[in-house]
């Protein structure tokens, strides 16, 4: 019995897993992409240099793309709470439901409403006022992120509630603990600020990709949209490693454990800390050897001054069962994967340190009139290959969110073995599993193959052959 | 009235929207098959509803939502009760979702084809799987005190769910076919008028069965005889009202019938449910509706914000529809779409 159970578990945590970092990888690409592109309609409405509007059509059609396959993989997450974490819905009901319910009430209807008459009205409303339109767009994901996180930053540190003495099930006591609980609003601008950082370096990098083919009549559209696109990185990679550290210390005071593990401590540090750049961890001992360290450097990225020990995961470990002992037993395992949190830390600075760099590089050899950067062809594959990383540091940034929570699925109140639905078998969640895989191959492939469709035919191309397949944004059906 | 029984009515309410508005989006796309005889004109269908079907399914999105934050026990029940049905359903509209910005890119006649097919399958499957889900969890499903529902196959597919399932997804065609000939001009507007002068004696035999199976299959006229009765005649009067309107060429009085009809099932459900949520085979395990709902004060909250949101969203929503007035001609039709 306990083998299935487990099995159950692991593949709905599998499957949570797999498509909220699917959808993941949508979301703040769609974010940023919608930000960046209301700037960039902006810009031609306010200064009405055309190639600021080729670029919000060229940039428009591949935001299109992005945001359907993000708002049909959204309904999943909905759906999926009551689907296969129904015990979890039940406890987390008074308090989760409600910033979902106004999520779609306030964001998702705004987004979608506004998005359709965007779409259909290039030739009918004046360059500001079709802005406008985008503008309600971007604003309304950005609404959306702020609700969903609110939900996410109770399950990480939950505020304004009291256990329903009855019911054994979560009360809300003060919404406005939950709307201000102090997770949301470090996480929010780390989230918005690493979207618009994700949209901006796939603009440089397709525009980089575009730019090689040196196409003459193309070559003003790609060098501004290129040099937006690095200026974006540039300034946003800043910001967001900004944010992460603002975030960091809320993590240091509500949840050690995750802090400790991301950075691979288990023994008390001593004073000063220094940083581990890399190590190899022994989960199951709980040791790690070949340390590369850097002295002190962890007391000033901790407590941004030369002093100070970090506090090892033996040590949290031990006060969490003091804590916590007496409400869910001994056996509790405290650990959260420490390989993970680890890896996935440094792969998302890294990522960030990386953009950075080559956006920095990039500004600085774009600026030039004559072709400086084109002449460049090893940097101009780098920023082209660039364009993939911020998916990756977005999801090891999901990654240490998620895992750094285990055991527990709202933070020192209810673990995620409890939370799964009773009526979910083996046999349904492994035939939703590969349901959902094969349907993410095909969305995703197809999402990236019309994409890079769209880069190849470039901002200037229409297709000859019926009437139908003409520029999509010239005269069309309703304006006559 | 209390504040529960408020939000169970609300939930209703916005299933009730959703069905009216999305049903006609599902109707155009299974007309791209029924009526709909070249890729020109498949196009037009799809340009029809374009600027607002993503709107138009955000209604179910909030429905979900508002049932999680006011009647949380039904979510959870409902949604892990019927989890391979909703699986199909999600991916219904995902595979429809996708499309409609997926054709747009495709240039081989392959690659529409395809895009157009998984548009029909999608409009087809969501419906037909909803109804087919509704009016299976009315007839009382195996539940544990622990509120777990474990329907089995042929109480998810059994004669009542079917003939639902078959009957909402024709009334959603129909209506999708009275959009049609608000929105397009030229063969295709009469094209959809002939159809639908087919199609509503069928719908009258098919709802007429429909109401004899729930009075038989459910507890609805035990339980409310008088309003059950009364939302009944109801269905069938609104679609009697739009095929007046069919037979009249009035596409205005066949458009807000035929969404009346779709909304009123839901209201018949509603109602027969009532004060449940859930029926379960022992009546000791069904649940009601207070015993679902969630913490007074959360409820309060609720009921603030969607007094103050809803409102809103409703004007700037209708506001989008006025936008898209002029009829669409498919040999005109220059949106690549």
């Amino acid at each position: 019995m306990l083998d299935i159970g487990l099995s159950i578990v692991s593949l709905a945590r599998f499957q949570f897993a797999m498509t909220t970092v699917f959808h993941f990888f949508f979301v703040p690409f769609s974010i940023g992409m919608g930000v960046l592109v209301a700037v960039m309609e902006t810009i031609y409405a306010v200064k009405k240099d055309k190639v600021y509007l080729d670029m919000a059509k060229f940039w428009g059609k591949i935001f299109l793309l992005s945001f359907a396959v993000g708002i049909v993989t959204g309904i999943i997450q909905e759906f999926q709470f009551g689907m296969n974490w129904s015990e979890y819905s039940r406890f987390m009901g008074d308090v989760f439901g409600a910033p979902l319910a106004i999520e779609a009430l306030l964001a998702f209807f705004i987004e979608s409403v506004f998005i359709g008459i965007w779409m259909f009205t290039w030739d009918r409303f004046k360059p500001g006022v079709h802005a406008f339109m985008i503008w309600m767009t971007a604003i309304g994901t950005m609404l959306s992120a702020i609700w969903i996180l609110a939900a996410n930053s109770f399950m990480q540190h939950p505020t304004g509630f009291k256990i329903n003495n009855t019911t054994g099930r979560i009360q809300l006591t003060d919404f406005g603990a939950v709307i201000s609980n102090p997770q949301l609003w470090r996480v929010f601008p780390h989230v918005i600020l690493a979207a618009i950082l994700t949209a901006g370096t796939v603009i440089a990098g397709m525009s980089a990709w575009g730019l090689m083919r040196k196409k003459k009549d193309e070559n003003h559209f790609f060098k501004t949209s290129l040099r937006f696109g690095l200026w974006t990185s540039l300034i946003f990679a800043i910001l967001s490693a900004g944010a992460g550290d603002f975030q960091t210390q809320q993590m240091l005071k509500d949840q050690p454990m995750k802090f400790a593990a991301t950075e691979g401590i288990y023994k008390d540090t001593k004073d000063p800390a220094p940083w581990t750049v890399v190590e190899l961890i022994n989960a199951k001992d709980k040791t790690t050897s070949h340390e590369v360290e850097i002295p002190t450097v962890l007391s000033i990225l901790t407590y941004h001054k030369t002093s100070g020990a970090v506090k090892g995961m033996d040590t949290i470990n031990k006060e969490l069962h003091a804590k916590y002992d007496k409400q869910f037993g001994k056996d509790m395992n405290y650990y959260v994967p420490p390989k993970t949190l680890f890896w996935s830390f440094r792969v998302m600075t890294g990522i960030d340190l990386l953009i950075m760099l080559v956006a920095f590089f990039g500004v600085i050899w774009s600026r030039k009139k004559k072709d400086t950067i084109e002449n460049k062809k090893w940097f101009m594959v780098i920023v082209g290959l660039t364009l993939w990383v911020p998916f990756i540091g977005n999801s090891a940034g999901w990654f240490i969110t998620e895992f750094g929570r285990f055991p527990w699925i709202v933070y020192g109140l209810f673990t995620i073995a409890d939370a799964v639905s009773p009526t979910s078998t083996v046999g349904t969640l492994l035939f939703s599993n590969i349901v959902y895989f094969l349907l993410f191959t095909l969305l995703g492939g197809v999402m990236i193959w019309y994409s890079r469709q769209t880069l190849h035919h470039g901002p200037y191309y229409e297709m000859e052959d019926s009437k139908q397949n003409v520029d999509p944004f010239a005269k069309e059906a309703f304006v006559k | 009235m209390t504040l529960a029984n408020l939000w169970f009515i609300l939930i209703g309410l916005l299933f009730a929207i959703f069905l009216f508005l999305e049903g006609f989006d599902f109707g155009v796309g299974m007309s791209t098959r029924f009526l709909a005889k070249d890729f020109d004109e498949r196009l037009a269908l799809m340009t029809s509803i374009g600027p607002h079907w993503d709107g138009n399914e955000t209604w179910l999105v909030t429905a979900g939502g508002a049932m999680f934050a006011s009647l949380p026990l039904m979510y959870a029940s409902l949604f892990s009760g019927y989890y391979i049905v909703l699986l199909l359903v999600l991916v219904g509209l995902i595979l429809r979702g996708v499309s409609f910005e997926f054709v747009k890119h495709a240039e081989t006649k392959t690659g529409k084809n395809i895009w157009m097919w998984t548009f029909f399958l999608g409009s087809f499957l969501a419906p037909f799987l909803l109804c087919l889900m509704l009016l299976s969890m009315v007839q009382g499903i195996p539940m544990n005190a622990n509120g777990d529902a474990f329907p089995k196959f042929f109480d998810v597919v059994n004669l009542l769910s079917v003939v639902g399932g078959v009957a909402g997804t024709l009334l959603s065609l129909v209506h999708g076919l009275n959009f049609i000939r608000l929105r397009v001009e030229g063969p295709l507007r009469e094209r959809a008028r002939k159809l639908n002068q087919i199609l509503y004696p069928i719908l009258f035999a098919g709802e007429v069965v429909f109401a004899v199976l729930v009075f038989f299959q459910t507890d609805f006229f035990t339980k409310r005889f008088g309003s059950s009765l009364v939302i009944t005649l109801l269905i069938v009067l609104f679609s009697l009202l739009g095929y007046y309107g069919v037979l009249k060429d009035r596409e205005g009085w066949s458009f807000a019938g035929s969404g009346l009809s779709l909304s009123m099932v839901i209201v018949l459900l509603f109602n027969g449910l009532f004060p449940r949520v859930m029926i379960a085979t022992n009546p000791a395990h069904s649940i009601l509706i207070k015993d679902a709902a969630n913490s007074q004060y959360t409820l309060t909250i609720m009921t603030i914000v969607a007094g103050i949101l809803v409102p809103i969203v409703a004007i700037y929503f209708i506001w989008s529809y006025t936008l898209f007035t002029k009829r669409i001609n498919p040999k005109e039709n220059t949106v690549k779409y």
